[in-house]
């Protein structure tokens, strides 16, 4: 209105913070690519092993089925263990955690609880029930419930959290107790995701599964990581295809039940 | 009607009592040093339908949730059947909270639950958590809820989910809901704003005629003084916290308006 003929108004303010930003990560991934000494001439000899190694690797040598059916199986089994207790023990815990249902004396210290739970990588987790428990499936298993805890208690708890309190306040204005209150207006409005958040869970859990017997946890890392070790590389492409295999069909598992659920 | 056949004994009980509200000095501040309500004194006979009206933001929502607890009062009496509700904890607020039913402005359904069991929900506070959890409500709770189901025209939707419904079916579960609860006093926070006009007559007239038949008594919050005036036998004047008018809707003249609503251009 007043401003000068001809001086046009800023329509979006600069953001100084954001240039410096990315200024800044940019100069920082161009001192780390000469800090580690990458080179184009590292690369291509890189590539010649690499074009050996799946050289050896094929094709894949199945002559060891049982022993990899078998690791398959006990990884199965960690993974189905580790994620029915796991999502068990996280249900109550998310509800816990969640600050719109408890008081703050409860839900903090659960807080504190799930992200002490979830600080760890499950391999970290895994080496230190191997070391008090011993080798085999039950440190695995061990490892990824606590695994399981800190991940989807979490995620419980912020679905809780991102709920209509409408349907709540209704309940309890009928003289409801607090568990019909949640029975009522509080799973109706998170079970669709809850079934989600566990079937990602389960998925992850198939995954670290055949990760925790690289450390001695039982599964069929530890079969990988003995072929590994032998220089027996089409094993380890047998072991590796297996391992897809299982993956994808627990995909197209959970995709049936998540379909079921809608 | 058959559904204060079905638990005879606390449908006599409740004929027997009075179920008159005395509220005394009711003060509500959420902000310290910013009062909502400020000393309300207000007795409600235990029946007809009293309607408050007054401008948004003036406590009438507050005012109602004090009686329920939905909002803790700040100070002050409120005296239902005997007991001081503003003092009541645990179990003996749930007790005395599930004879008072409440229909909400947008009718807080849990949407994701078939309309039968949000008429169940009615009678949460009756019917233990186990029974609950598994659906195996007493088969009388289940007659009943047909009973209402059928009493707001919507016999044939139990097995529905609540968000398929429309808004004005949505309320009318809201009151059936309410009134699962066989309730002494019902509450309503504006049930006929989210509406269309057409509906909130039939809704407000719905409310009217079963809490009638029950005899129950009914406090409604209500921005549209056509409808306060149409169906209230008590109409309640709030502004600025205060109430600045009380009697039958009758005597509400257009300067008692321009002293709740201000101004005169709207009229």
């Amino acid at each position: 209105m007043s401003a000068a003929a001809g001086a046009r108004r800023r329509a979006f303010a600069p953001d100084w913070t954001g240039r410096v930003v990315v200024a800044a990560i940019a100069l920082y991934t161009l001192y780390a690519f000469s800090a580690l000494d990458f080179s184009a001439q590292r690369f291509a000899t890189g590539l010649g092993e690499g074009a050996r190694l799946i050289g050896r690797m094929l094709p894949p040598n199945f002559a060891r089925w049982p022993l990899l059916v078998e690791g398959l199986i006990e990884s199965l089994q960690i993974a189905i263990l580790a994620s029915a207790l796991g999502i068990l023990a996280s249900l109550p815990l998310g509800l816990l955690a969640a600050r719109n249902l408890m008081p703050g004396w409860v839900a903090v210290p659960t807080r504190f609880f799930i992200a002490f739970c979830r600080s760890f990588h499950p391999v970290i987790v895994a080496i230190l029930f191997v070391k008090a428990i011993g080798f085999g499936a039950l440190a695995g298993v061990a490892a990824l419930i606590v695994a399981s805890m800190g991940f989807i208690a979490k995620l419980f708890a912020e679905a809780i959290e991102e709920i209509s309190p409408k349907p709540l306040e209704a309940v309890r204005a009928s003289g409801a107790p607090f568990a019909a209150v949640v029975i009522f207006a509080v799973m109706p409005q998170v079970m669709s995701r809850f079934v989600g958040f566990a079937l990602y869970q389960l998925d992850s859990n198939l995954r670290n599964s055949t990760m925790v017997g690289l450390v001695g946890a039982g599964g069929i890392g530890g079969t990988l990581d003995a072929a590994f070790k032998r220089f027996d590389y089409d094993f380890v492409s047998a072991i590796l295809i297996a391992i897809i295999a299982m993956i994808f069909i627990g995909e197209i598992l959970s995709g049936w039940v998540r379909r079921a659920f809608q | 009607m058959s559904q204060t056949d079905t638990a005879p004994a606390a449908a006599t009980a409740a004929a027997g009592a009075d179920r008159s509200l005395t509220i005394r000095h009711l003060d509500k501040e959420y902000v310290r040093g910013k009062a909502v309500l400020r000393d309300i004194n207000l007795t409600i006979d235990g029946r007809g339908l009293t309607a408050i009206i007054g401008p948004s933001g003036t406590g009438k929502s507050t005012l109602i949730r004090c009686i329920n607890r939905l909002v803790e009062p700040s100070g002050g009496e409120i005296v239902f059947m005997g007991q001081d509700l503003a003092k009541l904890r645990g179990a003996a607020l749930r007790a005395a909270r599930r004879r008072i039913g409440m229909v909400f402005q947008e009718y807080n359904l849990v949407e994701r639950l078939s309309v039968m069991e949000n008429l169940l929900c009615g009678r949460l506070g009756y019917v233990p958590v186990w029974r609950a959890w598994l659906r195996r409500f007493p088969q009388a709770d289940i007659d009943a809820a047909f009973a209402l189901l059928d009493a707001v025209g919507l016999g044939d939707f139990a097995t529905r989910r609540a968000d398929a419904l429309s808004g004005g079916q949505r309320q009318r579960v809201g009151i059936a809901r309410a009134l699962m609860q066989q309730p002494d006093l019902l509450l309503a926070d504006e049930p006929t704003s989210s509406l269309d006009p057409k509906t909130s007559v039939e809704i407000m007239e719905l409310m009217a005629r079963l809490t009638g038949a029950r005899d129950i008594p009914v406090v409604v919050n209500i921005h549209n003084v056509e409808l306060a005036r149409r169906f209230a036998t008590r109409v309640i004047g709030m502004t600025g916290g205060r109430v600045v008018f009380d009697g039958p809707p009758a005597a509400l003249e257009p300067r008692h308006l321009t002293e709740i609503y201000g101004g005169e251009d709207w009229l």
